[in-house]
């Protein structure tokens, strides 16, 4: 892990595994919601709505994965102050925050057509509404940390102190009542017909993925943003020192 | 009363929903990526 903590050398990774991800992504997931769409039979209970989890779920997913590697990273940056732990956070959040919204917005379009409500204030939409708002307290604490200068060890807390909405959401269907329904895919177990869960799991992969890609970009993007405001502030440095005192100077 | 709803109504609002989300974001991040890349470039020409 720390031998990438030299931008550089991350940057020459970065470069061959980005667009490697990104388009392996792209066609598992267009793969996926093709063959969800096109091939898989409406289910028995919720009819064609079912065709909605192929996006549902990958974003569900990674709206939490988001927000668990940003704990990891802040984890990071506080204990082993990983020089690249504060950058890839950062290049986490809008990324996770957008696959949060994606999942609320497909969740209540779902609901409408099988619960008969775009929105029900239960456990398990509450506290995925709160991640999206953690989402967007981080992105604002981030920017105004960078805008000011100032340390990004607040971020950092507050992305760590934030993980503990994660397992609340994934129990939060066991702990209420609530009309979502409880877990189907549990430790080594199942509850979805393999008809469903394959495709459901090459659209997870496909996402996880093209998320992954996003992320590189960002990092990419993070990096040139911070190499160049470095060398504008070395060139600064430079024009503000004292010109050399010649010996014509002197004499003088 | 029963409801009459074409399902499939809500199954391309989701997907439309979701592909212009997934779009914009990898525009968004492409573009900043190589915007900064290009500007980090010209200032080492400089």
């Amino acid at each position: 892990m720390h031998i990438y903590a030299n931008p550089t050398r991350f940057l020459s990774l970065a470069k061959w595994l980005m667009p490697l991800l990104f388009w392996s992504g792209l066609v598992l997931s267009v793969g996926a919601v093709g063959w969800g769409l096109f091939m898989v039979p409406p289910d028995r209970l919720m009819g064609d709505t079912v065709r909605i989890l192929f996006i549902h779920v990958p974003a569900a997913w990674l709206g939490m994965g988001g927000w668990a590697g940003i704990a990891i990273s802040s984890a990071m940056l506080l204990v082993w102050k990983h020089p690249l732990a504060a950058l890839s956070a950062r290049a986490i959040a809008v990324p996770g925050m957008v696959f949060c919204a994606i999942c609320l917005a497909t969740g209540s379009i779902w609901g409408r057509p099988t619960w008969g409500t775009w929105w029900e204030w239960d456990g398990r939409l509450t506290s995925m509404l709160v991640l999206l708002f953690l989402y967007a307290g981080y992105i604002a604490l981030t920017e105004a940390a960078e805008k000011e200068g100032s340390s990004t060890k607040i971020a950092a807390i507050f992305g760590l102190v934030g993980a503990v909405n994660v397992p609340i959401i994934n129990r939060s269907v066991v702990w209420w009542n609530s009309l979502h329904q409880p877990p189907s895919i549990t430790a080594g177990k199942s509850a979805i017909e393999a008809t469903f869960l394959v495709p459901l799991l090459v659209a997870v992969v496909g996402f996880s993925l093209l998320f992954g890609a996003i992320v590189l970009m960002r990092m990419r993007a993070l990096i040139a943003e911070q190499q160049v405001e470095a060398r504008l502030r070395r060139r600064a440095l430079d024009d503000d020192a004292p010109a050399p005192v010649t010996p014509a100077m002197e004499q003088a | 009363m029963r409801e009459e709803l074409n399902q499939w109504d809500f199954v391309w609002l989701a997907y439309g929903v979701g592909a212009i989300a997934l779009a914009l974001l990898i525009l968004w991040a492409w573009r900043s990526m190589a915007r900064a890349e290009a500007r980090r470039d010209a200032s080492r020409r400089r």
